[in-house]
């Protein structure tokens, strides 16, 4: 659960008062308008001018930094690809968070889930822009450690059909898991289909607000 | 009257330079008598030195040389940096070559007295140039290493990685390639070109094989000191990419307050 005080980034957006509570949230707005910016200060990786953004409660500030994003894990705009294989790519979040890796049997049913019809042991430098952007949505759905999923345009290097395919997975995966996704989308169909509630980001306004769908 | 033949050379080069329009001719006009001058005061001072030994004198004379060490490597760095990157340069020098040379002096060569001159300063001289060289490219590498991979860097913090786990990669491709030219020079040693120190003692009349001693002694003594001295560089030196909220700097879109520059291009 997220609440934004009167939050403001500099010459980017404002923010008086939103929270963040429901399953699925989707941000919108055009390009431009603050919406990566957003997603990076609910992963700590910036800092906002003014005001406050507060995790269950506890204002980030409080939070160390490290223990918050295995919590609120954030998938990148473009996604990010580590050297090695899909395997290896696949369990760098375990790693880093200090946890056993999953079977292969798990892996390979998220490669599944994601129409990501590939071998674990394959060089993931091999993969299209489309199947990278499906590897690092399978890499962060596997992480036991989340709470919470922030993902940046999850969807904007496939094409329709997979894309709602793969969407609608990570939304059932993601109520089944019992895990908060925040998602950041250009398109609103798309959102109003899927979220709970709309954040709308707008390049003019300093007044963002939240509502329900 | 034969001392001069010896500058023939660079008459050969000088007139390549000036056939080819090669405009250089300055440079090395300036270069070749500095480097006369600079060894001249050198042997001048060597020769004192040798003739007055004294403990003051011989840590005085490595001290100068570290400093001139430090200084260059700062020169050597293509990207401009930030006080607290030149600190740690500063810093891993003058702990990895003072652990280096003490143990190099007292327990390996076992000099007596420990300050002696004649084997402290050349030696001693010969591992600062080549720590130099190796913490020149360990710091151009670990600069390029984050500016070029900054989206993997963030990319492993946004998985919850620490900043060490996230820097892990750069650090360890920046130590390599700072190691790479002394692993070379071992490989190559002997076969491809003899040292030259070793030239230098056997043209002075010494055994072969005491010169190949000497000359094993100091590239082990090189590739320890470089190691030693690069590593505590790039630990030292990864955590000033990030900030106390573990955010990179090189990604940031709202510079905090308190964030201090890491290096600008
Ligand atoms: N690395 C950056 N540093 C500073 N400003 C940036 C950076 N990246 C984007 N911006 C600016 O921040 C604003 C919001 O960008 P962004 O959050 O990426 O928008 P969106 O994701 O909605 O397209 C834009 O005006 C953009 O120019
Ligand atoms: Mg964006």
């Amino acid at each position: 659960m997220f609440e934004i005080v009167d939050v403001e980034v500099a010459s980017i957006f404002g923010m008086n008062h939103v929270k963040i509570e429901e399953q699925v949230t989707g941000i919108v707005g055009q390009s431009g308008s603050g919406k990566s910016t957003f997603l990076r200060l609910l992963n700590n990786l910036d800092t906002p001018s003014k005001g406050n953004i507060y995790y269950n409660d506890r204002s980030l500030v409080d939070i160390d930094p490290i223990k918050l994003r295995q919590k609120v894990v954030m998938v990148p705009q473009t996604p990010v690809i580590f050297d090695g294989t899909i395997y290896d790519n696949l369990v760098i979040g375990h790693e880093f968070c200090g946890q056993r890796s999953p079977q292969e049997k798990e892996l390979q049913e998220m490669l599944q889930m994601l129409q990501l019809d590939k071998d674990l042991y394959i060089n993931a430098s091999e993969l299209s822009g489309g199947e990278k952007q499906r590897l690092a949505l399978g890499r962060v759905l596997l992480m036991d450690t989340a709470e919470v999923y922030l993902l940046d345009e999850p969807s904007s290097a496939l094409d329709d059909k997979t894309a709602e395919h793969v969407l609608g997975k990570v939304i059932d995966f993601s109520k089944n898991h019992d895990k908060q996704l925040i998602m950041v989308t250009h398109d609103q169909d798309l959102a109003k289909k899927y979220a709970d509630k709309l954040i709308k980001m707008d390049m003019y306004s300093y007044n963002v607000e939240g509502e329900k769908v | 009257m034969a001392g001069c033949f010896r500058y023939l050379f660079i008459l050969v080069v000088l007139a390549i330079v000036h056939i080819k329009k090669i405009p250089r001719k300055k440079l090395i006009i300036i270069s070749t008598l500095r480097m006369t001058l600079q060894l001249i005061l050198v042997g001048y001072i060597l020769i004192y030195i040798f003739d007055h030994p004294h403990p003051l004198l011989t840590v005085g004379i490595i001290l100068f040389m570290l400093g001139f060490a430090i200084f260059n490597v700062y020169q050597r760095t293509k990207a401009t940096i930030q006080l607290p990157l030149k600190k740690m340069i500063a810093l891993a020098m003058v702990i990895g070559i003072s652990i280096s040379l003490t143990y190099m002096m007292l327990i390996v060569l076992q000099l007596d007295p420990w300050y002696d001159p004649r084997i402290f300063i050349p030696i001693g001289g010969m591992i600062i140039g080549k720590t130099m060289t190796g913490v020149a490219l360990g710091v151009n590498n670990l600069i390029h290493g984050m500016r070029d991979q900054k989206d993997k860097v963030e990319g492993a913090l946004m998985l919850g990685a620490s900043p060490k786990q996230a820097a892990k990669s750069i650090i360890n491709e920046a130590f390599d390639s700072a190691m790479l030219p002394t692993i070379n020079a071992m490989v190559g040693m002997g076969i491809v070109f003899l040292p030259g120190m070793m030239t230098g003692q056997i043209i002075a009349g010494q055994q072969p094989v005491t010169a190949v001693k000497y000359q094993i002694a100091v590239m082990l003594g090189v590739a320890g000191t470089v190691s030693i001295t690069v590593l505590i560089f790039l630990h030292l030196a990864y955590k000033s990419f990030f900030n106390e909220q573990k955010q990179f700097l090189l990604s940031k879109r709202n510079p905090s307050k308190g964030d201090k520059p890491v290096e600008f291009h």
